[in-house]
């Protein structure tokens, strides 16, 4: 893997008394992107703007490139930053705003000039350069805040949900502008979003996080396959958690039911959560699964049918593309390789403890 | 440490400018209990001006008119400047921003202007001046404050609410009254607040449109600048102040996030 | 429903007709006296005794003391306005800077500032115990300056602190992310954003000081005439209602100039007051 270029060391900020980050280390690696992911109020936009420079963290230090910038102000950073709701400067046409960075560096006439077609050209917007930002589109918007931030050829861009306010087919082209940027200039993409479904498209890695820790660090598949976590799990797609109890390795009963997995390491007879994906669940006739149900609710979904099933005294979510109607009886079954064990929390504090690999 | 420096700086200067701002009014409430008849000497501290302005007619009078001509113009303006602002809401935008232009020029243009203005109006009217013409006057420039107070809610209003209402069975009045009118309120009540303290403390447009005979608080302390104001003046004016300083701090303290923004007179505060 | 929309727009009507009376009506006629003699003759007498030496003396001179107070307020209001709008409890401070003031009379304050500035009075005896020399500015052209900054002051911070509240936290970020300082961020982002700002706050301060003539009478003794005395004088003491108009139509060019500018430089009304 390649070198670390950003590293935040036991980072710790309170606004009014209210602990936002507590005792954060995170490293982000060079051409990686990395997103921040979490519910409102996670700490997520805070570790970027310390990142950025917009806030000093109470405890702990930020090394760029192994230098401390801790106590550097953003101007100083060699980082850029796109920010939510795109923040352009209404008062100047396109050009000007793109040319800002540059302007203030003293670059020439010429490199400016150059630096804001090629810049245009990247986001798709040539010839807007005369244009005034209210007359621009969301979509169009956001690109000028990119192309704002990339012509001062910074080593990492930070994004702070930029596409929150757009609407769904647009978010969905920006999602694949923005990986397609990221190759094309080679450089460190942090972002920040609370959309999983962003975070699963775009990311090489995801941080998972919740009242200011981190739950989990990896990679799509293993935070939607291998949840650490209830959060997790419950914050990554739907699933369905179940209270269990490891009996031995490979053998969890849960709904009193025992059914065979994969994990081991648990100890025995001990307490554990079950997660299982809605599509993991597979439904027969009855009598060849593991247990026996009803489906209670049924909706179609395009892809699939959702259908919802009472089964062992726990209401199944399962996705499925054969239908079954309601009141259909119905058998459950799942792949042992698809069930996932975690260890319960041992009170609700540690729920959101962090857990570093 | 430069937060610290800057931030001790930025309260310095709060503080200055409080001091340039509140030393006139400390100066007339320390002259409201000088025993010296002039302004320029101090003669020991007294009570007695505060117990003899409750005899004196001239000023018992100009304080009724005051009063009188504050709350009646204000309330005119405000029940004229609602319905106004509901009348504009359904006009072309052309013919609303004309009116609203219309409306902006009392507040524009200069006092004295105005003043000038009305008077020429009433003389060549040949109406008698005196307190008629004051609240005329008053009612006139107390209109824009209203209306420039409620028209931002109104243009926010949503008016699928109202339609909700009536859909729910609701009568227009009932849906108006119940609906419609509690989303103005604060508008309205700042808009009536500006409109008393204006008229309150207008003395410009009183000076041309009043008769002889009559006076306001203002009009009754220009007349007093050559003579010497009555140390009785300054007691009335430090009553008024303290009433006022005590009720804005009962209405900011209780509930500082919500009553504060409603009710004080001034629709600024509501970011 | 065309019929009740019609019906609703009648609801202004009262106020249609107030206007027309009591604002356009009135305007009209100052316009009808001040080009007419009493005889009912158009003349442009009126209008040109601006020239004469008295006059246009009293003209220059409000124009020189309202600008010089309009500065100094635009110079005192910016960083007030600009602490105000950072702060976060602030609704308090507001109401005690704009509100409060005004329930102490307008009159009655401008004249405590003759007991602060008298040769003996409070500043003097103040700068006496601190062994400064004193400043005798009471009936001269400083203390009418004062007197306007001081009566002024609120309508200049007002829609700066407006303006400057509107910007997005986010925007001086940006140009701070983007490789500015502090200067070049208040010189580029700053400064130009609240352009309406400033120039409502300059409107609402020289319209008033260039029309006063009360802070002159209060503060600049009997000596010193501004064109509000002037003309107030034509109303109140000699009686020349049409000399008093002819002059009142001059210093409207200067008041319906200065709202032209603030209405091309703050289409979007957001320097407004209210």
């Amino acid at each position: 893997m390649s070198k670390r270029l950003i590293e935040l060391n036991n980072i710790s900020k309170s606004f009014n008394g209210n602990l936002v980050l507590d005792e954060l280390d995170l490293y982000i690696r060079e051409n990686e992107f990395l997103t921040l992911l979490g519910p409102s109020g996670c700490g997520k936009t805070t570790t970027l703007r310390i990142i950025g420079g917009f806030e000093t963290p109470d405890t702990g230090s930020v090394m760029f490139n192994g230098t401390d910038i801790t106590s550097l102000p953003p101007n100083k950073r060699q980082l850029n930053t796109v920010f939510q709701k795109y923040a352009l400067f209404t008062h100047m046409n396109i050009e000007d705003n793109i040319a800002f960075g540059l302007k203030i560096k003293g670059k020439s006439d010429k490199y400016i000039k150059d630096k804001i077609e090629y810049a245009l050209r990247l986001v798709n917007l040539e010839g807007y350069g005369k244009r005034m930002p209210d007359s621009l589109s969301g979509g169009q918007q956001q690109r000028i805040a990119i192309a704002r931030a990339i012509v001062n050829e910074p080593k990492v861009l930070l994004l702070d949900e930029p596409l929150g306010a757009l609407d769904l087919k647009l978010r969905q082209d920006m999602q694949y502008e923005l990986i397609r940027l990221k190759e094309e200039l080679g450089i460190t993409f942090v972002y920040v979003t609370h959309d999983q479904e962003e975070a699963l498209t775009m990311s090489d890695t995801i941080v998972v996080m919740n009242q200011g820790y981190i739950q989990q660090i990896g990679t799509p598949e293993d935070i939607y396959n291998e949840p650490e976590n209830a959060f997790v799990a419950d914050f990554i797609g739907d699933s369905n958690i179940i209270d269990g109890i490891m009996l031995q390795d490979e053998l969890v009963m849960f709904l009193g039911t025992k059914f065979p997995c994969v994990d081991t390491g648990f100890g025995t007879n001990k307490p554990v959560d079950v997660v299982i994906r809605p599509e993991d669940v597979i439904l027969s006739p009855p009598e060849r699964g593991s247990l026996n149900g009803v489906v209670t609710h049924l909706i179609f979904k395009g892809v699939h049918y959702e259908m919802e099933v009472q089964a062992g005294g726990y209401e199944w979510l399962v996705h499925s593309t054969t239908m079954y109607p309601v009141g259909a009886e119905v058998g459950l079954s799942v792949d042992p390789f698809n069930i996932q064990i975690m260890n319960k929390p041992a009170s609700e504090d540690e729920e959101a403890v962090s857990i570093e690999e | 440490m430069k937060n610290r420096l800057s931030s001790s700086l930025k309260r310095l200067y709060i503080a200055l400018i409080f001091i340039f701002l509140y030393a006139p009014i400390v100066t007339l409430i320390v002259l409201s209990f000088n025993a010296s008849r002039t302004r320029a000497k101090w003669g020991g501290f007294t009570f007695k001006w505060y117990v003899s302005l409750f005899s004196n007619r001239d000023i018992m009078g100009a304080l009724y008119t005051t009063l009188m001509i504050a709350l009646i113009s204000s309330a005119v303006a405000t029940v004229m400047g609602v319905l106004t602002c509901i009348g504009l809401r359904f006009m072309r935008p052309g013919t609303r921003s004309f009116i609203l232009g219309v409306t902006n020029i009392p507040m524009l243009n200069a006092d004295i202007v105005t003043g000038i203005s009305l008077m020429l109006l009433f003389l060549s009217m040949g109406m008698r001046f005196g307190f008629g013409t004051i609240l005329l006057s008053h009612i006139t420039f107390n209109i824009p404050y209203v209306i420039l107070s409620i028209m931002p809610r109104m243009k926010n209003l949503n008016m699928s609410v109202y339609e909700a209402a009536m859909d729910l069975g609701a009568s227009p009045m009932y849906a108006f009254i119940k609906v419609v009118m509690p989303e103005l309120l604060p508008g309205i009540l700042s808009g009536f607040l500006l409109a008393f303290t204006m008229s309150l403390d207008d003395f410009i447009i009183t000076h041309f449109t009043k008769g002889a005979g009559i006076d306001t608080l203002s009009t009754k302390i220009y007349t007093e600048v050559k003579k010497g104001i009555k140390p009785e003046m300054y007691a009335l004016s430090t009553i008024i102040f303290v009433t006022v300083l005590i009720l804005l701090i009962l209405v900011n303290k209780p509930d500082k996030n919500n009553k504060a923004k409603e009710n004080t007179p001034s629709p600024i505060v509501i970011p | 429903m065309k019929n009740k929309k019609d019906r609703t727009k009648l609801m202004s009507g009262p106020y249609l007709f107030w206007a027309l009376a009591f604002i356009i009506i009135p305007l009209c006629m100052i316009f009808y006296y001040g080009l007419t003699d009493r005889s009912g003759a158009f003349t442009m007498q009126n209008i040109m005794s601006i020239a004469t030496a008295e006059h246009s003396k009293a003209l220059w001179l409000s124009i020189g003391l309202s600008l010089i107070a309009t500065l100094i307020c635009l110079l005192l209001g910016y960083p007030l306005a600009a602490i105000l709008a950072r702060m976060k409890n602030r609704s308090g401070i507001i109401v005690f800077i704009f509100i409060l003031p005004m329930w102490m009379n307008f009159l009655l304050r401008t004249l405590a500032w003759q007991t602060l500035l008298e040769k003996t009075g409070v500043i003097n005896s103040v700068l006496a115990a601190l062994n400064l020399p004193s400043i005798n500015i009471i009936n001269t052209s400083y203390a009418i300056v004062l007197g306007m900054v001081y009566n002024f002051l609120p309508f200049m911070v007002l829609p700066l602190y407006n303006s400057l509240t509107r910007i997005d936290d986010n925007v001086l970020n940006a140009a701070a992310d983007l490789g500015a300082n502090g200067v070049q961020t208040f010189l580029k982002i700053t400064l130009p954003l609240t352009i309406p700002g400033i120039i409502s706050g300059i409107t609402m301060v020289f319209v008033p000081a260039l029309t006063t003539f009360v802070i002159s009478k209060l503060l600049g003794g009997s000596k010193i005439l501004l064109i509000g005395n002037v003309i107030e004088e034509q109303f109140t003491q000699t009686g020349n209602w049409h000399l008093g108009s002819g002059l009142s139509i001059v210093l409207m060019v200067f008041i319906i100039f200065n709202m032209v500018i603030s209405a091309v430089f703050d289409k979007n009304g957001e320097g407004n007051v209210l």
